[in-house]
């Protein structure tokens, strides 16, 4: 019946399919990446920047499982920036500009590095359905057939994508690609819920015909911060980026073209993002404001395209172009494509479960753009955990689902919020979305994750060694920290700042003072002296938080027995004795899988939280 | 949180002449000691002297229950205090529970630790829904009610204030590279400290306001045998006030709690109005004088039959009071259609005649005067637990060294005051956020 069987076949090759056939390969899966060209793989469609805050909270975590993209992002690195760096380190996130080419080369590279990886080009026009409704492989244009134990669906914009510049429209995914309409009618004929959204990129500018010297540069950092923990040394020669502000023209000319603007003249009525608007939506809705801030970014070591952050458009191509020439240091500058502004078809995330696994069509997962979010690090992030479940889904044994608690990563919280909430614009990762933001760090992540991917079999055997060899060193300096006290004399001796009430003080708490010098750690106590830079600075990191995340711990741990009690995929909640109509619609709708995501629901009460618990013990204890 | 102690009143809001406290948690046995001096033996109704542990001051007899767990409803440590009723009683009980660190339960709470510690029977399990229905239904009745008037949107004004800050606040830690105010972060810590201080300055006057305490009461004043007592038990149904045809019987207050249309109010019956040469009875006049003055309606009554009698009068005219001119025993003789410039309503208590017209009246007046006292009843010590929570963490905002801190300090102040006024999202924080700035590349 099939041409070909594989345990997981992965279809797409964007950040979510780089990263769901990776994973699913180190999992031990036979594994099949199918996507229209192979030279694409690792493509950044928008802007060529990893991370930011949120966001490379994120890629950290990736990183922990051992996943593709920082170390690729590292690799192609050409301007590294520790972003909120005068912040604490909780909010800290590390972003690098990478080249384009180059991160490109590096996925790819480590994609065919995968034991047990195939990459193939093909057009995917269908899913192979078997008789009870899950899905047992695909059908490619060309006629061949393959089989699979799992199938992660990762295309994108790619499902009805429609590019819009100015009044004309184009039938696309990506600017010169086409766009995936045969996988579009499967899903649909699963009977998936699809909704419309939209987002815009700028043009992108020949930084030949800029005029740098009239510009403010903004160097990147010196040291750079890796984005993994993996990387030892950053290679590429930096480069710096450029800023420049919008004009009084600038606004003016958007302005009297606001009518030729497919967003602003109504072609576009799907919703985008709040948080990345058009510049016809910022000299709208902000028109009080005198200027915006363009960050003019280079796009390579070898490519002088540059990327003008901040001025995305649907706007006519000529009114681009003249747009581009009111922007002071751009009066010359020339575009090489103008800006766009996309509509897509996603599905909507409430349809999966927290293994991104299609509730109704069980072996199909779906990651990335696809289920409504915007970003490669929200992308990577849904293709590692699809990439996951979907290998050991594909061996067979009945294993419990893989998954991260919210209170454990931002992995957990973006899926939990997707699969339970949906999503209402572009879903984007940002700090604020964590109750646990002190804690999910962007530099505990192996910390928090490592160990858990070693368990599911995703990480690397180097990886393994070393996060073990650290874990180790931090636990037993942490534990010498908090058995060992220091008086307040000893302290002022030493030069450390306490008030003088005479209590002893665990070395741990002093560690958690924010305005204490590494000198004054050193002379303080000496032990410390030996460790690596690293250890030092994960204690007293956690010593900083401690009170607060020891508070917080502790909320975690009262709330965990109900939180975690589950909710049957085939649970019938109007067979729930209690519940109104009305919260039996919105569970029906979201249908939590746990009784905590129940809780989190907007407008579901606390007495049909009661109700559904009491029924599921009553349920479980009917069972065993 | 699992770990608390909690309490909540069992049974009986307003009419009972029984409230039921039900204490439940691992410090409920402090609890009790805390109150009642002892722990009485489990399961054996014994009758304590309830004292507030701050001022040993004795709040009321009642009866005390032990349950230890895991035998015990919710299955942990429990106790029950049968109170004397009023809601006087029943807020000073429950302030002095929080001030030994029991706190409010929240809506469902007890059904939902029973169940948790595997109390409930499962066979119950159909049943049970509507159980906790009905308890988080009375409990979200009471808070409305309370948080309809003016306090409601005081509340309501600080949720929004603390929104609007920790969107501030988030937008300093999550776009950086935006163009930001740079003052942004120093200013919501200015702003946090002035909404800290208000709330400080609300939690301190209500605690001085003895009305607030006891929340909404209208007293009956009027000469002796105008009816004032045949109509408080008339108004409430029952034989409340002892009621002879000999003036002067009513000598001390009588006060029952009458539902009206869901606002709950004190009726304060006092002794008649006249000089006295009984030491008792002037003693009881004084009191009435007094309870007047703190109730926020005086039911001024006059009978059909006699003369209007001056002291009344006199009180019907103080500019600064606010009366209901009623005018009893309609039955026996023809009432004037004014008295004291002030238009009357015609009651007969014996007959039941004008009652519902009396009833639906005073309705109206309580619904509009609930606003100004709401912070009354059971729910005033949750409100009150919520806001002092609030003040802590805004407290704890000003000594935080980063601003990752003072966010999560505005966060736990507004999960506090969300308590009272309903939870807030982080998309309405989000909503804020973009909304107020121009933020994106």
């Amino acid at each position: 019946m099939f041409d070909e069987t594989w345990d997981v076949v992965v279809v797409g090759g964007g950040h979510a399919g780089a990263e769901a056939a990776a994973a699913a390969a180190r999992c031990g899966a036979r594994t099949l990446l199918l996507t229209h060209r192979v030279e694409t793989i690792g493509e950044m469609s928008c802007n060529p920047a990893v991370g930011g805050i949120g966001k490379g909270h994120l890629v950290r975590e990736v990183d922990a499982l051992d996943g593709v993209i920082a170390r690729a992002a590292d690799m192609a690195g050409i301007h590294f920036k520790l972003l909120n760096r005068s912040k604490g380190p909780a909010v800290r996130g590390p972003r690098v500009q990478t080249d384009r080419r180059l991160f490109r080369a590096a996925v790819q590279g480590m994609l065919r590095a995968t034991r047990g990886l195939d990459l193939r080009a093909a057009s995917v026009e269908e899913l192979i359905l078997g008789p009870d409704g899950s899905v047992g492989g695909i059908a490619t244009a060309d006629g061949q057939r393959i089989g699979a134990g799992a199938v992660v669906i990762t295309t994108g914009t790619f499902l009805r994508g429609e590019i819009h510049i100015g009044e004309q429209r184009i039938s696309a995914g990506r600017a010169g690609e086409a766009p995936a309409l045969g996988l579009a009618r499967s899903l649909e004929r699963l009977g998936l819920p699809l909704a419309r959204l939209k987002t815009g990129t700028p043009p992108r500018l020949d930084g030949r015909t800029i005029d740098w010297s009239a510009l403010d540069s903004q160097p990147g950092d010196d040291p750079p911060e890796a984005l993994s923990w993996m990387t030892e040394r950053i290679g590429n020669r930096q480069v710096a980026c450029a800023i420049t502000f919008t004009t009084a023209a600038t606004h003016a000319l958007v302005r009297a073209n606001l009518h030729r603007s497919a967003i602003h003249a109504g072609a576009i009525r799907s919703v985008g993002p709040r948080y990345c608007p058009s510049i016809e939506d910022k000299v709208t809705r902000f028109a009080d404001k005198l200027r915006h801030q363009i960050f003019l970014e280079p796009e390579g070591l070898e490519d002088d395209t540059v990327y003008p952050n901040g001025i995305s458009t649907s706007l006519p191509e000529a009114v681009q172009a003249a747009m581009v020439t009111s922007l002071p240091g751009l009066e010359r500058a020339v575009i090489r494509r103008p800006g766009y502004a996309i509509e897509y078809d996603h599905i909507d995330p409430r349809a999966l479960r927290p293994t991104l696994e299609v509730r109704a069509a069980p072996r199909l997962f779906l990651a990335g753009q696809i289920n409504g979010t915007t970003g490669y690090e929200e992308a990577a992030a849904q293709g590692l955990m699809a990439g996951i479940n979907a290998a050991a889904r594909a061996g067979g044994t009945a294993s419990p689902d893989r998954t991260i608690d919210r209170s454990d990563g931002y992995i957990g919280v973006m899926i939990d919020d997707l699969v339970l909430q949906g999503v209402t614009e572009p879903y984007r990762m940002l700090t604020a979305r964590s109750e646990h933001r002190l804690s999910l760090r962007a530099d505990n992540a192996g910390l928090r994750l490592t160990e858990q991917g070693i368990a599911w079999g995703c990480v690397g055997p180097e990886r393994a060694t070393a996060h073990r060899a650290f874990a180790a060193a931090v636990a037993e300096t942490e534990a010498w920290t908090r058995q060992t006290t220091a008086t307040s004399a000893a302290l002022a001796a030493a030069g450390v700042p306490v008030s003088g009430n005479g209590r002893r003080r665990s070395v741990f708490e002093v560690l958690g003072m924010f305005d204490l010098s590494e000198a004054g750690i050193f002379a303080a106590f000496p032990r410390l002296r030996g460790l690596t830079p690293r250890i030092l600075a994960a204690v007293r990191t956690r010593a900083l938080y401690a009170p607060y995340v020891e508070r917080q711990a502790a909320e975690v741990r009262s709330l965990e027995r109900e939180e975690r009690l589950a909710i049957p995929d085939d649970l019938n909640f109007a067979a729930v004795p209690g519940l109104s109509l009305e919260m039996r619609q919105r569970l029906m709708r979201a249908r939590p899988a746990t009784l905590g995501g129940a809780g989190r629901l907007a407008g579901v009460t606390p007495a049909a939280v009661a109700a559904l618990a009491v029924h599921l013990r009553a349920r479980q204890a009917r069972f065993t | 949180m699992m770990g608390d102690t909690i309490f909540a009143l069992a049974s009986g809001a307003g009419r009972a002449a029984i409230a039921v406290v039900r204490i439940s948690g691992p410090r409920a046995g402090a609890v009790v000691q805390a109150l009642a001096r002892r722990v009485p033996a489990p399961r054996l109704a014994t009758v304590r002297r309830l004292r507030d542990p701050r001022t040993s001051e004795v709040l009321d007899e009642a009866l005390v229950l032990w349950f230890p767990g895991p035998a015990s409803y919710t299955g942990e440590d429990s106790a029950e205090f049968h109170l004397h009723g009023g809601r006087a009683v029943v807020a000073a009980v429950a302030d002095a529970l929080v001030s030994v660190g029991a706190r409010p339960a929240e809506p469902g709470e007890f059904t939902r630790r029973a169940f948790l510690h595997g109390r409930l029977d499962l066979t119950a399990a159909e049943g049970i829904a509507d159980l906790i229905d009905a308890e988080t239904e009375a409990q979200r009745r009471q808070a409305l009610r309370q948080s309809g008037g003016a306090l409601g949107h005081l509340y309501a004004s600080w949720t929004a204030r603390l929104t609007r800050l920790l969107a501030r606040q988030e937008a300093f830690i999550e776009f950086e590279e935006e163009d930001l105010p740079e003052d942004l972060d120093a200013r919501v810590s200015v702003e946090a400290a002035t909404l800290r201080d208000e709330i400080g300055a609300h939690l301190a006057a209500s605690d001085r306001s003895e009305r607030l305490r006891e929340g909404l009461v209208f007293a009956i004043l009027g000469a002796p045998n105008v009816g004032k007592s045949s109509l408080l038990n008339a108004l409430a149904g029952r034989e409340a006030a002892i009621v002879s045809a000999r003036a002067g019987t009513t000598r001390d207050l009588v006060e029952v709690v009458l539902d009206l249309r869901g606002v709950p109010v004190v009726l304060a019956d006092t002794a008649g109005l006249r000089e006295s040469a009984d030491e008792i009875e002037a003693e009881g006049i004084r009191r009435a004088l007094r309870r007047a003055e703190e109730a926020s309606l005086l039911i001024t009554v006059f009978a059909a039959n006699q003369e209007p009698d001056d002291a009344t009068l006199r009180i019907l005219q103080r500019p600064d009071s606010s009366c209901l001119v009623v005018v009893n025993k309609c039955d026996l003789a023809a009432p004037p259609a004014r008295l004291g410039g002030q238009e009357i309503l015609a009651v007969a208590a014996q007959t039941g005649e004008g009652l519902e017209v009396l009833r639906s009246r005073l309705a109206e007046l309580a619904a509009d005067r609930a606003g100004l006292t709401a912070a009354a009843g059971l729910t005033r010590p949750r409100h009150r637990a919520a806001l002092e929570e609030a003040v802590h963490w805004l407290d704890e905002l000003s000594a935080a060294p980063l601003p990752e801190m003072r966010a999560e300090a505005l966060r736990a102040a507004l999960a506090a005051i969300g308590r009272i006024t309903g939870r807030v999202g982080v998309e309405a924080i989000l909503d804020l956020v973009f909304g107020e700035f121009c933020i994106g590349k």
